[in-house]
């Protein structure tokens, strides 16, 4: 789609409106009566155990999946950040400024032989913006995993979008660059009012920045800032189970639940999940 | 009988250096053809070669070029066009195989299995139609006897793929370089899988009928695979993978003249080496860059 206004121009509107929405596939119904208002520069964590549907309510925010009823109404201005993983494709075939340049007109038909200048100036201040002019030329599959992510920080920010959906951008990246990483994010978010919604295992990494948390539970969800919906009381009544959440050293530890792997201290004995 | 064989091949190797056999041979209208059907085919080859690649559909393209023998025998045995029936067989299995996706892994087995299949179906055509010859020819090419109606074919299909592809480049090299991503920006990657294929399954037909299926792959895989190997600049790597294409083509088919040798030998020779060079070029390359 094409780089949308800037947010500034949509007068504070919600960037998304989910309106009574209900997500199903046949029987299995990820979520219901789902009513959320994403306001410009808001940053929404979605967490969840695997299968509970953050995945699926990232694609229904791209147009890819269809609500069973309700509404929802999108930006059309929109950036997307996959994980990092190796794609079926070849990673040596680009190079990373080719990456962040698909960012700016990779979806146009033609050649795009003449905004080939503005192209060139978009792509450089984006790779200067995510400090990667330096390995800009360099084949895709020689760079490291952080290396890979900022690039496509850059390539989801070039088109100037006014949302964010991040698909567990951290995924594999050790701590230094995950927090590179959601700082650049989150300076996105704070010089342009772009709205974030990160789909994440494990909410440590982008805690302090986060406003609002969606937390999925087989077919059940709690909407609210970290204090309220990270709690031992909502995460119990959520999972239907025993939960028990502890803050340790600023970081919020989830003993119990499905998917408590994702955040289980490593030095908490018999924690381990089944 | 063997040793005629061996006689036969110094006798033709020493007439390589024979250039004026060569220049001969130039003057003549079947060769000046046979010469602008391999400059096409190289073209075609080379633009498509480090999509292909990209995308790792080496196996597609072979998958491809043995069902386009299949889909000629059975023109031969029905008695229409060869060239038409060898285009059909190559643009149904490769519309097939482009469906699947760009998902290797999965792709890679169903398309030894249809391919196995199809060729066996391709043997039994040509031995209903009695004569194995010209099934032969299909599998090594006939450049020299391509003629003003192959020449015509080659070149509607050089034409369709520089079309094509000036239309669908950049969405489609989003799409098979970063396809999640591409898919998210609402890029039709499904679709673009198909009228790829489909567009390679046409160069695969006139690449069966002017090299042969067997050697389909060293003008539209190598020279892509070669550059690959030296640059990841989406467009030099087009440049380069044209040029080594027309490189093997037209050098190819000038050496193959005084010996009388078949094209196809050259071809893939000279295509191998510019690889295996580049790959030698490339290897320090990416070394350097770490």
């Amino acid at each position: 789609m094409t780089p949308g206004p800037v947010s500034a121009q949509r007068g504070g509107r919600p960037v998304v409106t989910f309106s009574a929405a209900r997500l199903a596939f046949g029987d299995r119904v990820l979520w219901d009566g789902l009513d959320l208002a994403i306001e410009p520069g808001e940053f929404v964590a979605v967490l969840g155990p695997n299968g509970s549907g953050k995945t699926s309510f990232l694609r229904v925010l791209l147009g890819q999946y269809a609500l069973r009823s309700g509404t929802v109404e999108t930006t059309e201005a929109v950036g997307y950040i996959p994980q990092q993983h190796a794609d079926d494709a070849d990673p040596m075939a680009i190079r990373g400024r080719d990456l962040v340049g698909f960012g700016v007109d990779g979806n146009r038909w033609g050649l795009g032989l003449r905004g080939r200048a503005r192209r060139r100036e978009l792509v450089d201040r984006a790779l200067d913006a995510v400090d990667a002019r330096h390995y800009a030329d360099a084949p895709l599959g020689v760079l490291s995993g952080g290396e890979q992510q900022r690039l496509r920080v850059a390539q989801a920010v070039v088109s100037e979008p006014d949302l964010l959906l991040c698909d567990e951008p951290l995924a594999s990246l050790d701590p230094t660059n995950q927090h590179v990483v959601v700082d650049l994010i989150d300076r996105r978010r704070r010089e342009a009012g772009t709205a974030v919604v990160f789909v994440t295992h494990e909410i440590n990494p982008i805690l302090p920045y986060v406003d609002r948390v969606l937390y999925l539970v087989g077919g059940r969800f709690r909407i609210g800032t970290p204090e309220q919906v990270m709690t031992t009381e909502t995460l119990s009544e959520l999972y239907g189970s025993d939960v028990e959440v502890l803050r340790v050293n600023g970081r919020l530890v989830v003993i119990g639940g499905e998917d408590a792997h994702h955040c289980v201290a490593p030095e908490t004995p018999g924690s381990r999940p089944a | 009988m063997s040793a005629t064989t061996t006689l036969a091949a110094e006798r033709s190797f020493s007439d390589l250096w024979d250039f004026s056999t060569t220049a001969d041979l130039l003057g003549y209208d079947f060769v000046q053809h046979a010469l602008l059907a391999m400059a096409l085919l190289g073209l075609v080859g080379g633009l498509l070669g480090p999509l292909i690649v990209a995308r790792q559909m080496s196996f597609a393209v072979h998958g491809a070029s043995e069902l386009s023998v299949t889909g000629a025998a059975a023109a031969l045995l029905a008695g229409f066009s060869v060239n038409l029936g060898g285009v059909i067989g190559a643009v149904v299995a490769a519309a097939v195989f482009g469906w699947m996706g760009n998902k290797a892994r999965e792709r890679d087995s169903v398309i030894g299995v249809v391919m196995a299949f199809g060729l066996g179906i391709g043997v039994l055509f040509l031995a209903l139609y009695g004569r194995i010859g010209t099934g032969f020819a299909l599998l090594t090419g006939q450049v020299v006897s391509v003629g003003v109606q192959g020449l015509v074919a080659i070149a509607i299909t050089a034409a369709i793929v520089v079309a094509v592809l000036a239309v669908i480049y950049r969405p489609l090299l989003f799409a098979s370089t970063d396809p999640r991503v591409a898919q998210a920006r609402g890029v039709p990657v499904r679709t673009l899988s198909v009228v790829f294929a489909i567009v390679m399954g046409l160069a695969c037909a006139q690449g069966v009928q002017i090299i042969g299926a067997l050697l389909v792959m060293s003008l539209l895989i190598t020279p892509g695979a070669a550059a690959a190997r030296i640059t990841a600049n989406p467009v030099r790597a087009l440049v380069l993978s044209v040029v080594f294409a027309e490189v093997a083509a037209i050098g190819g088919l000038l050496l193959s003249l005084a010996p009388k040798l078949p094209v196809s030998v050259f071809v893939t020779i000279i295509s191998f080496v510019i690889y295996v060079a580049c790959r030698i070029v490339g290897s320090r390359r990416v070394y350097r860059t770490r």
